[in-house]
């Protein structure tokens, strides 16, 4: 998990209205059981990756390469899968932190 | 009984089918919205409504949808924008409900819904019971119960009251037997509009779904935070005993009709209080008058009020009474019934507490006679019995 918003105590309006974007403060990185790396090497910068993820949470570099955000990715190894190049490789994650 | 000459004493008094009935005062509660989907015996409830609006008569956007799930479903989608909300619903509908109800509740929507109690399948049976509403009594909804049309109308000004209180916020169920009172045609008065205007504020919500100031209603809630919500719509749920009771007389001063939490029947010198919720009490009204003439000691609780349930209310009417039968038309299959459960729970460790029976009956639609209470009543004082049984069983098919 991040520690980034731990320290600030926020009131629970009943219902727990928030403000918007909550799926940006709650990170679910820490779900992930198998962690997607990515080859740079065998990458054709096709972008199917970044199609097929339901999370949304792979953007393109100016070189146009992918870059998943652990922040987000659950693991759930769509885009290893659809990869044309199996430039993706699903790998057990470590849980520390 | 009523006197030939009724309607003329009081020329606001109408013979109305139940169902329509509900219908006109929900037209004076002026909601926003209406969503529903027909099941019987609700269906004149949602007909009738659907009938104004398209006359022009009902100034409610009515909308069709395709199953109780999404009945529910849209109704939480126009709540959190702001609109006032109702809908009606029985049995199997509300069981297709049942998850839609706890997320209605979980985000503290103040919607009013009228549960027309009716047994649940199997074996498929459309007749009046009430398990239906007992088994989501957990659901975070404020449940009350109608002995009569009148009540049955009468609670739905009251409801939205209180659901819609800013320190309660709760989703309420107006409970009334199905076809006893639905289907029934009774004198009643329809509240008259101007005074419910003046009755029921318009719902003026602090947060609403808003595309010019952003909110999120409905997000993930995990570890840190679920317990949290819970203990607030348990004390929500608490408080709101105070203030149906307030909305009650408020609305007894309005209108003229007294409602409270609990009302006793013949209670003051009783030996024997009977117990229920909604339809019930009338037959058992006239039973214990009957019983009453014959020098049986005994007299009526009625719980209009199960969520909240009103505990203290309810000890105070019947301490130093010695014995308690509650009847009910619904069973916690294996443990007892809902109301016998709640009340031993709210009374342990109490002190001069009746003793409490529950009996089972009218289930499945099954008609419960005078006689029925009465046999009861004579069954108790004569032999030793369960803490709960059945009563009126056809042995002989068993």
């Amino acid at each position: 998990m991040s520690q980034s918003k731990k320290d600030e105590t926020i009131k629970l309006i009943p219902g727990g209205i928030t403000g918007p974007k909550t799926t940006i403060v709650n990170k679910t990185g820490s779900w992930r059981t198998f962690i997607p790396i990515f080859n740079k090497e065998k990458c054709n910068k096709c972008g199917i990756c970044g199609i097929f993820c339901p999370e949304d949470c792979i953007t393109e570099d100016e070189e146009g390469h992918r870059h998943p955000d652990y922040d987000f990715c659950k693991g759930c190894g769509i885009c290893a899968e659809e990869c044309p190049k199996d430039a993706i490789e699903m790998i057990l994650d470590s849980k520390e932190g | 009984m009523i006197k030939s000459n009724i309607l003329k004493e009081n020329p606001k008094m109408k013979i109305l089918e139940g169902s329509m009935a509900v219908a006109q005062t929900v037209k004076t509660c002026k909601p926003n919205i209406v969503s529903a989907y027909p099941i019987t015996p609700q269906t004149h409830i949602v007909e009738d409504i659907a009938q104004m609006v398209a006359d022009g008569e009902m100034q409610a956007d009515y909308i069709k949808v395709d199953s109780e799930f999404s009945a529910l479903s849209a109704l939480i989608g126009a709540c959190a924008t702001g609109a006032r909300t109702y809908s009606s619903t029985t049995s199997q509908g509300l069981a297709l409900m049942f998850e839609v109800l706890f997320n209605a509740s979980g985000m503290r929507m103040p919607i009013v819904m009228t549960v027309v109690n009716r047994a649940l399948s199997a074996p498929l049976n459309i007749w009046n019971d009430q398990h239906d509403s007992i088994a989501v009594r957990d659901a975070g909804w404020i449940q009350l119960y109608a002995e009569d049309n009148q009540e049955a109308c009468d609670l739905l000004p009251i409801a939205y009251k209180v659901a819609e209180d800013k320190e309660i916020l709760l989703p309420t169920m107006c409970c009334m037997d199905g076809f006893v009172l639905t289907h029934t045609f009774e004198p009643v008065v329809i509240p008259e509009e101007s005074l419910v205007d003046e009755f029921l504020p318009s719902f003026r919500p602090d947060y609403v779904l808003d595309p010019e100031n952003p909110v999120t209603i409905g997000a993930y809630g995990g570890p840190e935070i679920y317990t949290e919500f819970r203990y607030q719509q348990h004390n929500a749920m608490i408080n709101a005993e105070e203030k149906i009771e307030r909305a009650m007389n408020e609305f007894g001063e309005m209108f003229g009709r007294e409602y409270n939490l609990v009302d006793g029947y013949r209670l003051d010198d009783a030996d024997i209080v009977l117990i229920s919720m909604g339809s019930l009490l009338g037959t058992m009204k006239d039973a214990v008058d009957d019983m009453r003439e014959d020098g049986v000691k005994v007299g009526i609780l009625k719980i209009t009020s199960y969520r909240p349930f009103p505990k203290e209310k309810i000890y105070e009417k019947i301490r130093g009474i010695e014995t308690g039968i509650v009847f009910e038309k619904d069973v916690s299959i294996g443990m007892g019934a809902g109301l016998l459960n709640d009340l031993k729970s709210s009374l342990y460790g109490k002190k001069q507490t009746p003793s409490l029976y529950g009996f089972a009956l009218g289930l499945g639609g099954r008609d419960v006679t005078i006689d029925n209470i009465k046999d009861a009543v004579n069954k108790l004082k004569t032999s030793k019995l369960d803490d709960f049984g059945f009563i009126n069983l056809r042995e002989e098919v068993l």
